[in-house]
């Protein structure tokens, strides 16, 4: 277990450090110099030589590197251009954001993939199995916006029930509970869809082993079959892509936020990147990937206490 | 697909097996779409991207007006008419011409980013399976690293970095695509460089290269072709999403993500000019998504 953490917790560093370095390099790299990125095509020349060495852009890129790392584990993220604060006073409560969202399709996500993925893949070509798979295939196809148009002319335009932006601030008679229900609605239409069809890979292929063929013929109910004997084996493989929809949820509802102007982590990025903020840009990714990696560690974990064969 | 078992001791020189390769050509594919039909969600897949590729072909022919023309007479009413069929948008451009001209851009954009990213990772997978050792190290970190990066910030952040045009994003997909296709390529090669035709090839003294380009990757195609319609049904909803995001192709050729962006904001009123690009998008990736379901069927079947 110990070796396990150490293993994991040294691959994350090496990662966030290359990656860190790799969006460090990229704004370096990238046509046009860091100052005039962020002042504008508008700028003076003088103003962009005057920020070049207010921010001590003409310093080779490795000696800034390093001190940037530095100010980092200081934790000092520095300054965003586009909000005009703190890149910490933003970035914690646009993650916050994402994180309530994300936990709220999650927590619906899960179970109701694991009810589908189970009924259809359990018995492989019954209609309830082709009415289940034609339909995660069709809901994991249409793409999240176009999801969010489709519900947003039914139930907003159309009907009227629900409002059609998620800003978090109650108002025009909306709750804020009410403003979750449709971009939480297009995320699990979308990702369950996905999930699904893994679930019942995993299941089609669970239910031709030969143990269950045994548990069958001994006369055992069906339903403490799936229940009792494949359903162990058939998570196992899709514990970790479950997993990975964690990561998924954080930076991919970016479009979700954008449809629903929900203030969230996404579309924080988004802004950042259409304006060039590039201390907003370094710091998200940073985020972004390390709740990706450790979504991956969760990933294995889970792996490991579902399948005793690998536990090292 | 096995090739008889061979006794390496007793085995001729002039015997070696070769591996077993369908020719390519006319009646190969003949076949091949011939064998598509055994599958109902293969064939619908197959009729609706056929349907898209036919619209996006002739999208001069039978577009009626030309995909950037504004039409100011049609701004004040711009919902479905007998001029415009599918109504016009806030700029009075036609819809119709623009998803006609907008599946061209899509059709042309996502088979090229699919064709690079699965060469770049074929080769990478094959190189990866094939040497194995430190070259398998170092080409799967390096795929695992791209990996862990969540997609859309990457997006975001190169193409912020170097500004957003065809080749850039496909360039962009090529690269982070790869890595999927290198892993399941790389799984496949570790399995079939055991295979007697391979021990056959380097008996002959073929180079590596040819082993694997000429022996070990015709034998892969199977599971890669399912892959490059699921891979192109992802490829169009990004595209989709970074038009949508305003990070996609440069405006004003028409892209179905960029209409979308447009107007989403003037849903409650004109819903039609968001709603008819959705569902092109929509319809084009349900295509692809069945004509993938259905193939893999087909060949679990075998």
């Amino acid at each position: 277990m110990a070796r396990f953490c150490l293993k994991h917790l040294l691959a994350l560093t090496i990662t966030l450090a290359v990656v860190s370095f790799l969006v460090f390099a990229l704004n370096e790299f990238s046509p046009g110099d860091v100052a005039r990125k962020i002042l504008g095509a508008y700028a003076t020349q003088e103003q962009v030589a005057h920020l070049t060495q207010e921010m001590g852009l003409d310093r080779p890129v490795i000696v800034r590197y390093v001190e940037y790392l530095g100010k980092v584990a200081a934790g000092d993220l520095g300054f965003s251009t586009r909000f005009k604060v703190p890149v910490r006073e933003i970035i914690w409560d646009r993650l916050r954001n994402t994180l309530v969202l994300a936990a709220i399709a999650f927590a619906l996500i899960v179970p109701v993939s694991m009810v589908l993925g189970v009924l259809a893949g359990m018995r492989e070509g019954s209609w309830l199995d082709r009415a289940i798979l034609v339909f995660s295939t069709v809901s994991a196809s249409v793409p999240e916006f176009a999801m969010g148009v489709f519900l947003a002319s039914i139930f907003v335009v159309g009907l009227g029930w629900l409002p059609g932006t998620a800003t978090l601030v109650a108002g025009g008679g909306w709750s804020v509970a009410s403003q979750f229900v449709l971009p939480v609605a297009v995320i699990v239409l979308y990702d369950a869809g996905y999930v699904v069809s893994m679930i019942r890979a995993s299941m089609v292929e669970v239910m031709q082993r030969p143990y269950i063929r045994t548990a069958v013929l001994k006369g055992m109910a069906f339903r403490w079959v799936v229940l009792g004997h494949a359903l162990r084996n058939a998570m196992i493989n899709p514990v970790t892509v479950i997993c990975l929809q964690i990561s998924y949820l954080i930076s991919g509802v970016v479009v979700v936020e954008t449809v629903f102007a929900y203030p969230g982590f996404g579309r924080m990025m988004l802004e950042a990147a259409l304006f060039k903020d590039i201390a907003l840009i370094e710091a998200g990714a940073l985020v972004a990937v390390g709740v990706a990696i450790s979504t991956q560690i969760l990933g294995d974990l889970a792996y490991m206490l579902l399948d005793p064969r690998i536990r090292a | 697909m096995t090739p008889p078992l061979v006794d390496s001791a007793t085995v001729q020189p002039v015997a070696l097996p070769r591996a077993r390769v369908a020719p390519l050509g006319l009646r190969a594919l003949g076949r091949g779409l011939l064998r598509v039909t055994e599958s109902r969600a293969a064939t619908i897949g197959l009729v609706i991207v056929l349907l898209w590729v036919l619209a996006a072909l002739l999208a001069p022919v039978l577009s009626p007006y030309p995909p950037n023309a504004n039409d100011f007479g049609a701004v004040a009413s711009p919902t479905p008419s007998r001029a415009h069929w599918l109504g016009t948008d806030h700029l009075g451009r036609d819809i119709l011409a623009r998803i006609l001209w907008g599946a061209r851009t899509v059709l042309t954009v996502a088979p090229l980013a699919v064709l690079g990213a699965t060469l770049l990772g074929a080769l990478v997978g094959l190189s990866a399976g094939y040497y194995r050792g430190w070259v398998d190290l170092v080409l799967s970190r390096a795929g695992d690293i791209i990996l862990t990066f969540p997609v859309i910030i990457l997006y975001m952040i190169v193409l912020a970095a170097f500004g957003s045009s065809a080749g850039n994003i496909i360039a962009v997909l090529t690269l982070t695509k790869a890595p999927i296709i290198a892993r399941i390529v790389r799984g496949l090669t570790l399995e079939l460089r055991e295979r007697e035709y391979v021990a056959a090839a380097k008996m002959r003294g073929e180079s590596g290269l040819y082993i694997m380009v000429a022996e070990i990757l015709p034998n892969a195609r199977g599971p890669l072709l399912v892959d490059m319609c699921l891979r192109m049904g992802y490829t169009i909803v990004l595209i989709g999403v970074l038009g949508f995001l305003g990070i996609g192709l440069p405006p004003p050729d028409p892209d179905w993500g960029g209409m979308v962006k447009d107007t989403y904001g003037m849903m409650s009123v004109w819903p039609h000019m968001s709603l008819y690009p959705c569902a092109a998008i929509s319809s084009l990736v349900i295509g692809f998504n069945l004509l993938a379901v259905g193939l893999r069927e087909i060949a679990l079947r075998d």
